[in-house]
């Protein structure tokens, strides 16, 4: 009975290739594919429709369905692109199926549904899991890029560090960050070290609770600890929380920070345009 | 006037969406950059109360919108342990993890109304409300 079934199907592959294209037409109407050009979409319903019925006609798993879904992925169509069309022709073969035979009970119906489900449900199990495969593999990606970007810490000159903390910062990130801090105090031997929250959203009770961890332990290792990039509304947010930041020094700007680090290890910037102006004025008036 | 919605707690990131989704609303009714600071910290505590404790649970948002003032109304439930000593977590310096300790009694001054319920082995729900001044 399937291979007879299978027989019609492919025999009929035309008729039914057609009211699927129909069907999956009609349904863009209102659809995520909108934006698509009209050309495009109808060469992919058509490789779509012919990836289909050379699945079912070999049985087994294709190259072609891989690569249609690789492809498919690639241009970024949506995955219910393909449940819906795979939905359709199912739809569509079993009423085909059932207007070519005469007279049908419920156990010839429900025997031929089974039937056409075999079919589908395994290519659509298949372009799911390849789906899904290429999104996790772009969240480890992504995830990875994060943690890149997580907590660099940029020696600026000579015993003064700086680390800039951008997005949110989560438990993780936050271990990284000692971890790097305490890490980076030790190798490029700071004497100072200046953490920028300028790019941080949100500090919370946690967000706090990291930071003062962090400072507490470069203290411990000999270093001295600036908080910097502090904003107006992050301020009254901590005061509010009542997070006591008292046990270190902390600025409303890097550049400020800076300054202060300068002072702690004994050093100023010096203008050279005025130095030297000053200098040969007291030249001058030394040769008078 | 009251708009409903809400976010699911189930994993640290979900604190994130939480606090951006009452950032975006805090934003429509019209809050200063302040008081939204003010509401979205106040979220990232309940939701990570929520997250350490509990392990799920939900953030709701209502927009009130009275005729003569607009507000947020946060609701943060979930069905965790609960607290044993109301009183106790809302000191100052009292933490169980190991934390500052200034997350309850923080929501509740970074906020304009504060309201706990909660029952040992049933759960807690917290409500909050920020008014636009």
């Amino acid at each position: 009975m399937p291979e007879t079934l299978r027989k019609i199907v492919v025999e009929n592959s035309d008729v039914i290739s057609k009211n699927w294209l129909d069907d999956i037409t009609e349904k863009r109407e209102s659809d995520y594919t909108s934006t698509i050009s009209d050309s495009l979409y109808h060469t992919t319903n058509q490789e779509f429709i012919n990836v289909i019925f050379s699945s079912i006609n070999q049985r087994r798993d294709t190259g072609d369905m891989d690569d249609f879904a690789e492809r498919l992925i690639n241009l970024g169509w949506p995955l219910s692109y393909i449940t819906d069309g795979l939905q359709t022709f199912r739809r569509v073969t079993i009423d085909f199926i059932l207007s070519q035979s005469d007279q049908v009970d419920t156990e010839e119906f429900s025997r031929i549904f089974n039937i056409v489900e075999d079919w589908v449900e395994p290519i659509i199990n298949q372009l799911v899991k390849q789906y899904s495969g290429s999104w996790e593999h772009t969240v480890s990606l992504q995830r990875m890029a994060l943690q890149e970007l997580s907590a660099p810490l940029i020696p600026v000159m000579d015993n003064i560090t700086v680390m800039p903390l951008i997005g949110t910062i989560d438990t993780e990130r936050a271990k990284l960050i000692m971890e790097n801090l305490l890490e980076g105090v030790i190798k490029h031997n700071s004497e100072v070290v200046l953490i920028d929250i300028t790019g941080v959203p949100v500090v919370d009770t946690m967000v706090a609770h990291h930071i003062i961890q962090a400072a507490e332990a470069v203290r411990l290792i000999g270093a001295t600890c600036i908080l910097v990039g502090i904003r107006p509304e992050i301020a009254q947010t901590i005061v509010n929380l009542g997070i006591d930041l008292s046990k270190f020094p902390t600025k409303s700007s890097l550049r400020k920070g800076f300054k202060t680090a300068l002072k702690l290890t004994n050093r100023e910037i010096v203008d050279l345009n005025n130095f030297k102006e000053e200098d040969i004025t007291t030249t001058i008036d030394s040769l008078k | 006037m009251i708009t409903k919605s809400s976010v699911q707690i189930r994993k640290e990131w979900d604190i994130v969406g939480a606090r951006q989704m009452g950032r975006n609303l805090a934003k429509e009714l019209g809050f200063g950059t302040v008081d939204q600071a003010r509401i979205t910290t106040a979220i990232s505590e309940l939701a990570r109360n929520i997250y350490l404790y509990a392990d799920k649970g939900k953030v709701a948002y209502e927009k009130i919108e009275d005729m003569n003032k607009k507000g947020l109304r946060i609701v943060a439930s979930d069905q965790g342990p609960g607290i044993h000593d109301l009183s106790k977590v809302m000191e100052d310096g009292f933490s169980t993890s190991g934390g500052l300790g200034a997350g309850l009694p923080g929501v509740k001054r970074l906020m304009d109304c504060f309201d706990i319920v909660s029952e040992p082995g049933m759960g807690t729900t917290i409500t909050t409300i920020k008014w636009v001044r």
